[in-house]
C-alpha cells in the first residue's frame, strides 16, 4: 500500500518494543464479539490508475457546465477562476495545515484569514468579519441565533425573496431553538412588505439582495424600521460578485450581513464545499459565531496574528457556546482570497460590470423572443423569465438533452407553488458568451 | 523594518522572508487579472450602483504569488513533517485525490442542474454511501452535514425527532462524558437539552455504574467518544447500549476516532443509534488550514426516517434525488446546509477508499494503533502516562512528570517547535491534568517516529536538568516567536484599517 | 473590611447598609489568568442568591460570576469593562464586579468570613 510506510521488519521492531506479540493483541479491549476476524465487504486496494479510472468513468457520465452553454444560478455560479488560485491553494503548507491553533508555526494561514477578513468587511460595508462559515445558507441560520441572542427575543421574519434552502436551513436551527418564524410567501415581482410584520418581539428581519428571483432593492427603509423596533436586520447575498457593482448591504443599515462566497475562487463542485461570509458590527463582535484571528505582537514586539476571542467556542465554553461550529472552510476562504487579491479593486468592479453587461444582453435577446417573458426590472446577473404556458421543469429537461443548461426552475426549489411552475431563473456571467445566448434563446422559442 | 530582532536590513532571514499586507502593497488600477471590456449595455441596476471605492487592493499577478508563497512559507504542514494532533488526525493526504476533484464533469456541475445530467455524481455519492454503511455496519446514512459538528447536530435532531414522533417529550436530557469533547456538550445544548455530565472511573473510561444510576425516562440519549478521547476503547460500549436502549435513550456515538477501528469493528455491532463521520480524520480529506470538513452520519433503522435532505435514492430511471419535506413524516429533521452535501469532500474520500480497499483501511488502522502504542512505550518511562496500555490510535500523557520543574506542557510544545515538530494536542483531555495527547496516524515511518521520540526524551532529559529557560524562551525559530494572545483579546484588531490620514476613506 | 463575606466559588461581598458590594477573589484572578472582557448585569436586574450575573473572560477561559446573595442591581463597575486588566491588578479592592441592594441579609449568614475562606483555599491547594 503506497501510502503507508511499515514493511513488516518495521512492524515486528515495534511490536517487540511494546511488548506483545501482534497488532491484533493491541485490540484487546475490543469485545471480542465486535472483532472483525478479517476485510469487510468491499473491494481490495487499488492503484492509482485503477482508481483514477472508476471514477473519472463517474464524471464522463455527467454534463458538466463546461461543456454546455450554461445558465444556471440560483445561489451558486460559475465563474472563471484565475489558474494561479488552483495552484496556490494547493501548495501543501495550506493544503495539509491544521487550524492555526499553534500561532508560531501558523502566520501564514493566520495573516490569509486577517486579509480575507478585512475584505470581507470592504465588501459587505461592515466593520467586522470572522473567518467563515461553512455556507451561505449556514452563515444565515447562525446570524439569525445571533439576533436573538442580542435582543433576547425569539421571533424572526424572513423574505419570500431569501433562498429557499437557506429558508429551510434557517428553519431547522430555529426549530430546535424555539425562534418562530414568520416566513413571507415568495414573490417573484420582489415587492413586499415586511416592515408591517415586525413587531416588539421580532429579533431580526432576513432579507437576500438580489432576491432568489433577481431582483435588487435597497433595504435603507427596511432597516430604519427594523431599528425603530429593536429589531436587527440580516442581509443575505448569495452572489458575492454582485456587491462589485452594488450599493453594499453595510451602506443600508444592516447590522448582519452574511453570503455565499462560492462566486470567487471555488468551483461548482455540484454544490459544495463552499464558504459562508459573516459580517456583522463592532458592537456585537463578541456575540458573533465563528473563528477570528486578530493581530497582536510578539515576543519580540513584531506584527503577529493568532485566534482570538475563543472563549466563546465550544472548546471552553461548552453548552454555553455561541455556536457548536468548530471549523471555518479554511481552504476555500482561501481561494476567495486569492481570487479577489488578484482582481483588486479595479478586476473586482470590471468583473461586476462584465456579469451584468451579460445579463443585460441575455435580458434583451429573452424579451425578444417568443413564448418568454422577462420578469420584473432591476437586476445584477440572474433574473426570472416566465415561460408562458409551459412548465419550466419540463423544457429545462428538453433543452439538457439538446445539451444546454438552461437555468433553475423555480419549481425545483418550490414543488408546491403551481403558481411558480412557469417560471425559470437564468444567470450570465462573465463566462457566458454570444453563442450561449443564442443557443438558449432558439431553444426556448423552439421547447414545449 | 530596520529594528528587527535579526539584525538584518529588511527584517528577512534567508529563506524566511518577511511579507506585508496585500493593503500595503496595493496600487490603484493594478489588477492581476486581464478581463474583456464590459460591452455597452443599458444599466439595469435601478439606480443602487455603489458608489466609492470599496478599498481593495490593487496587485499583479506576480506579486500575488509572492505574496502568498511566502505566506505559504510561515506554515507547518502535514507535507513537511509530523503533526501528532491527537484527535485531529493529522495523516497523509494523497494527491490522487486533489487531481479527480479537479475532473472535467465532477469540478464543474451545478448543484441544480436536472437529475438526469448528474448520474455519476449521485452514483458517486451513492458509492461512497456504501462504503461507509458497509464500514460502519449501519443500514443507512445521512450525507449532507458539512462537518463533524453539524453532523453531530444532524444525529442529535435525529433522535430529537424520533422521540417527538412518540410523543416522547419528557426525555428533556443528554448525558456526556466528563472527556468528551466540547462539541458534545455544545451540540446537545443546540437541539435545546439539558447536558449532564458522566464522570469516568480510573480506567479513563466511562464509569458504568454512575450511568446507569443517573438513566431514566427524563434522559433522550447518550454521546459517547470511541474509542474516547483519552486514546482507549470504551470496554463496555455493548453493556452501555443495551443499558441505555433499556431505559428507552438512543446511543450516539462520536465517531472523531473512527480512524482506529475503521475495517476492523463496525460500531454498528456495538449497538450504537448514529456516528459522524469526520470525512478529513478518517479518510484523509485535506484540512486546509482550517476546513472545510465533511461529516457523514450513519443511522440505525430507528433513526434513518430522520435523516436530513437531501437523499440519493434508486429511481426507475436511474439515480433520483430527494429534495423536498412536503408531505412526508420525515420532515422532522428539515435541512443542514444548501444543496446537498460537500461533495469535493465525497470524491477525496471516495478516493482514499477505494486506493485503500477494506484490505488497506484495516491495515491503515493497525499501523495507527501500532505506531501510538510505540510512543507510549518508548516514553512511558520518561514522561508520566495516566492510563496502562494498549491504547488505540492516540498515547495521552499528563504533565506529573514536569511537577516542580517550572515547565509547564505549553513550554514542552513551544520547544517541539524548535526542534521541527508540530505540538501535540495539550490540555485536552481536561480530565487529565496538563494533557499530551499524542496521535502519529498511519503515515509515519518508524524512522520518523524514532527521531520524534529521541526528541520527546531529550526534552525531557533537558526539563530534569533544570533548564527552565530554553523552554520559556522557545520558540527562537519561527517565523514569529511567542505571541501576545492577551492584548489580541482585550483590545480585538480584526481587520486592517488605512493608516490615519486616509481614515475618512474607511468610514 | 471587617463585614467582607467570601463564597466557594470566590465571590466577595462587603455590605454597606442595605447594599453589597460584590467581586471576585484574587484566588480566582489568579485562576483565570490575564482578564480580558468582563460583562456585567443591568442595574435593574433581579438576582437569586446562585444566579449567575456577570461574565469574565481569560484569554483561554471564561467564567460566570454568581452572585452570593439575591437582590436587585444598582450599579455595574465600568472601569472593569473598560480596563479588564484591573481584576488582575485589584481584585479585591477597585476592581468590583456589581452592586446589589440585599433581598435577605440572613442570607450573608451562609457565607465564609476571611479566615474560613483561607481555610477553605488550603483544601485546594
Amino acid at each position: 500500500m503506497r501510502y503507508m510506510p511499515h514493511t513488516e521488519a518495521d512492524r515486528r521492531a515495534m511490536l517487540q518494543a511494546i511488548g506483545v506479540p501482534s497488532v491484533d493483541s493491541l485490540f484487546r479491549d475490543v469485545p471480542e464479539a465486535a472483532r472483525l476476524k478479517g476485510p469487510v465487504d468491499l473491494p481490495p486496494h487499488q492503484g492509482e490508475l485503477e482508481v483514477e479510472r472508476a471514477i473519472a468513468a463517474m464524471a464522463a457520465r455527467n454534463l458538466g457546465t463546461a461543456s454546455a452553454p450554461s445558465f444556471l444560478g440560483a445561489g451558486a455560479y460559475r465563474h472563471h477562476v484565475p489558474a494561479a488560485v488552483d495552484h496556490l491553494i494547493q501548495r501543501g503548507e495550506f493544503l495539509t495545515s491544521y487550524t492555526p491553533y499553534q500561532p508560531e508555526v501558523s502566520q501564514g494561514t493566520l495573516q490569509y484569514l486577517f486579509e480575507f477578513q478585512t475584505q470581507v468587511a470592504l465588501l459587505t460595508g461592515m466593520e467586522v468579519a470572522n473567518a467563515s462559515m461553512y455556507d451561505g445558507a449556514s452563515a444565515a441560520s447562525e446570524a439569525v441565533v445571533m439576533a436573538t441572542r442580542v435582543t433576547k427575543r425569539d421571533r424572526a421574519v424572513l423574505s419570500g425573496n431569501l433562498h429557499p434552502h437557506y429558508r429551510e436551513v434557517v428553519a431547522t436551527n430555529a426549530g430546535l431553538l424555539g425562534i418562530a418564524l414568520d416566513a413571507a410567501p415568495p414573490c417573484p415581482d420582489g415587492a413586499e412588505d415586511l416592515a408591517r410584520r415586525i413587531d416588539d418581539k421580532t429579533a431580526c428581519v432576513v432579507v437576500q439582495n438580489p432576491g432568489f428571483f433577481g431582483q435588487i432593492r435597497d433595504f435603507t427603509k427596511l432597516a430604519e424600521a427594523c431599528r425603530a423596533r429593536g429589531a436587527l436586520l440580516i442581509v443575505a447575498v448569495t452572489e458575492v460578485v454582485s456587491l462589485g457593482a452594488l450599493k453594499p448591504p453595510g451602506e443600508m443599515g444592516a447590522d448582519i450581513v452574511v453570503a455565499e462566497g462560492q462566486s470567487l475562487g471555488n468551483p461548482l463542485g455540484f454544490g459544495g464545499p463552499y464558504v459562508g461570509l459573516f459580517a456583522t458590527r463592532e458592537k456585537f463582535l463578541r456575540q458573533m459565531p465563528g473563528r477570528l484571528c486578530g493581530q497582536t505582537v510578539d515576543a519580540d514586539g513584531q506584527r503577529g496574528f493568532v485566534l482570538t476571542l475563543s472563549t466563546r467556542e465550544q472548546h471552553i465554553r461548552r453548552e454555553k457556546a455561541t455556536s457548536n461550529i468548530c471549523t471555518n472552510s479554511g481552504l476555500c476562504a482561501l481561494a476567495f482570497t486569492i481570487h479577489l487579491t488578484l482582481l483588486g479593486e479595479a478586476g473586482f468592479r470590471r468583473l461586476a460590470a462584465l456579469n451584468h453587461a451579460r445579463a443585460a444582453q441575455l435580458a434583451e435577446r429573452l424579451e425578444k423572443t417568443r413564448g418568454v417573458e422577462v420578469v420584473g426590472d432591476g437586476f445584477f446577473n440572474e433574473f426570472a423569465v416566465r415561460l408562458e404556458g409551459r412548465k419550466a421543469v419540463d423544457v429545462v429537461e428538453q433543452l439538457a438533452g439538446k445539451r444546454i443548461l438552461a437555468g433553475v426552475p423555480v419549481a425545483r426549489l418550490y414543488p408546491d407553488r403551481p403558481e411558480l411552475a412557469d417560471l425559470l431563473l437564468v444567470a450570465a456571467t462573465e463566462l457566458t458568451t454570444d453563442r450561449d445566448i443564442d443557443a438558449l434563446a432558439t431553444a426556448l422559442e423552439g421547447a414545449r | 523594518m530596520s529594528t528587527n530582532p535579526h539584525g538584518t536590513i529588511t527584517g528577512n532571514r534567508g529563506l524566511q522572508l518577511e511579507e506585508p499586507l496585500i493593503f500595503e502593497q496595493g496600487a490603484d488600477g493594478r489588477s492581476g487579472v486581464d478581463l474583456p471590456e464590459p460591452p455597452k449595455v443599458k444599466s439595469r441596476l435601478g439606480g443602487l450602483e455603489r458608489q466609492g471605492a470599496i478599498g481593495l487592493p490593487g496587485l499583479s499577478e506576480p506579486q500575488a504569488i509572492r505574496h502568498y508563497t511566502r505566506l505559504s512559507q510561515k506554515n507547518y504542514a502535514i507535507d513537511a513533517g509530523m503533526y501528532p494532533l491527537g484527535s485531529c488526525t493529522m495523516k497523509h493526504n494523497p494527491r490522487l485525490n486533489e487531481k479527480l476533484v479537479r475532473l472535467g464533469g465532477l469540478a464543474d456541475l451545478h448543484p441544480l442542474q436536472p437529475v438526469s445530467t448528474v448520474q455519476g455524481a449521485l452514483e458517486l455519492i451513492d458509492t461512497l454511501a456504501h462504503w461507509l454503511k458497509t464500514l460502519t455496519g449501519m443500514p443507512a446514512v445521512a450525507m449532507s452535514p458539512a462537518a463533524g459538528a453539524q453532523g453531530e447536530l444532524c444525529g442529535v435532531m435525529a433522535m430529537k425527532a424520533a422521540h417527538d414522533a412518540k410523543g416522547n417529550s419528557k426525555r428533556v436530557r443528554i448525558l456526556v462524558p466528563e472527556s468528551a469533547h466540547g462539541t458534545n456538550p455544545a451540540t446537545a445544548a443546540a437541539c435545546g437539552y439539558q447536558v449532564e455530565a458522566i464522570p469516568a472511573d480510573a480506567r479513563g473510561r466511562v464509569d458504568l455504574a454512575a450511568l446507569k444510576a443517573r438513566l431514566g425516562p427524563d434522559v433522550a440519549g447518550i454521546m459517547i467518544t470511541n474509542p474516547n478521547t483519552c486514546g482507549l476503547f470504551e470496554n463496555d460500549m455493548i453493556e452501555i447500549g443495551r443499558a441505555v436502549h433499556a431505559a428507552g435513550g438512543f446511543f450516539y456515538c462520536d465517531g472523531a476516532n473512527f480512524n482506529a477501528i475503521v475495517g476492523r469493528v463496525r460500531p454498528g455491532d456495538l449497538g450504537i443509534d448514529c456516528m459522524h463521520i469526520n470525512l478529513h480524520k478518517t479518510f484523509s480529506t485535506p484540512h486546509g488550514g482550517g476546513g472545510p470538513g465533511s461529516g457523514p452520519v450513519v443511522l440505525s433503522a430507528a433513526l434513518a426516517p430522520y435523516a436530513p435532505l437531501p437523499w440519493v435514492v434508486h429511481g426507475k430511471d436511474g439515480f433520483a434525488l430527494v429534495e423536498q419535506t412536503e408531505g412526508t413524516a420525515r420532515s422532522a429533521t428539515g435541512r443542514l446546509k444548501a444543496f446537498h452535501g460537500q461533495m469535493g469532500m465525497f470524491v477525496r474520500a471516495l478516493a482514499y477508499m477505494m486506493s485503500h480497499g477494506a484490505d488497506g483501511l484495516r491495515q491503515a488502522a493497525g499501523d495507527a494503533v501500532l505506531n501510538a502504542n510505540y510512543v507510549l512505550a518508548r516514553l512511558s518511562d520518561v514522561m508520566s502516562a495516566p492510563f496502562p496500555g494498549p491504547c488505540m490510535h492516540e498515547a495521552l500523557f499528563d504533565d506529573r512528570f514536569l511537577n516542580g520543574s517550572g515547565v509547564s506542557t505549553l513550554d514542552i510544545a513551544k520547544a517541539m517547535i524548535d526542534e521541527g515538530f508540530h505540538p501535540m494536542t495539550m490540555y485536552f483531555p481536561l480530565v487529565v491534568h496538563g494533557a499530551f495527547l499524542i496521535e502519529p496516524t498511519e503515515s509515519e515511518s518508524k524512522a520518523s517516529l524514532d527521531q520524534f521520540i529521541a526528541v520527546m526524551r531529550g526534552l525531557a532529559e533537558r526539563v530534569k536538568k533544570g533548564d527552565t529557560d530554553h523552554f520559556h524562551q522557545a520558540p527562537r525559530y519561527t517565523p514569529r516567536r511567542r505571541l501576545d494572545e492577551t492584548q489580541a483579546a482585550r483590545k480585538p484588531v480584526l481587520r486592517w484599517r488605512p493608516p490615519a490620514p486616509d481614515k475618512q476613506a474607511a468610514e | 473590611m471587617a463585614d467582607r463575606k467570601f463564597s466557594k466559588d470566590h465571590e466577595w461581598i462587603e455590605v454597606d447598609g442595605a447594599v453589597g458590594t460584590i467581586g471576585i477573589t484574587d484566588y480566582a484572578q489568579g485562576q483565570l489568568g490575564d482578564v480580558v472582557f468582563v460583562e456585567l448585569p443591568e442595574p435593574g436586574r433581579k438576582l437569586a442568591k446562585g444566579d449567575a450575573a456577570a461574565v469574565v473572560e481569560s484569554v483561554k477561559a471564561a467564567s460566570e460570576v454568581y452572585t452570593p446573595v439575591s437582590g436587585e442591581v444598582t450599579a455595574g463597575n465600568q472601569a472593569i469593562v473598560d480596563d479588564p486588566a484591573k481584576v488582575n491588578a485589584e481584585a479585591e479592592g477597585g476592581a468590583w464586579f456589581f452592586k446589589v441592594k440585599l433581598a435577605d441579609p440572613g442570607e450573608l449568614g451562609g457565607l465564609m468570613d476571611r479566615t474560613a475562606y483561607d481555610a477553605f483555599l488550603k483544601t485546594l491547594a
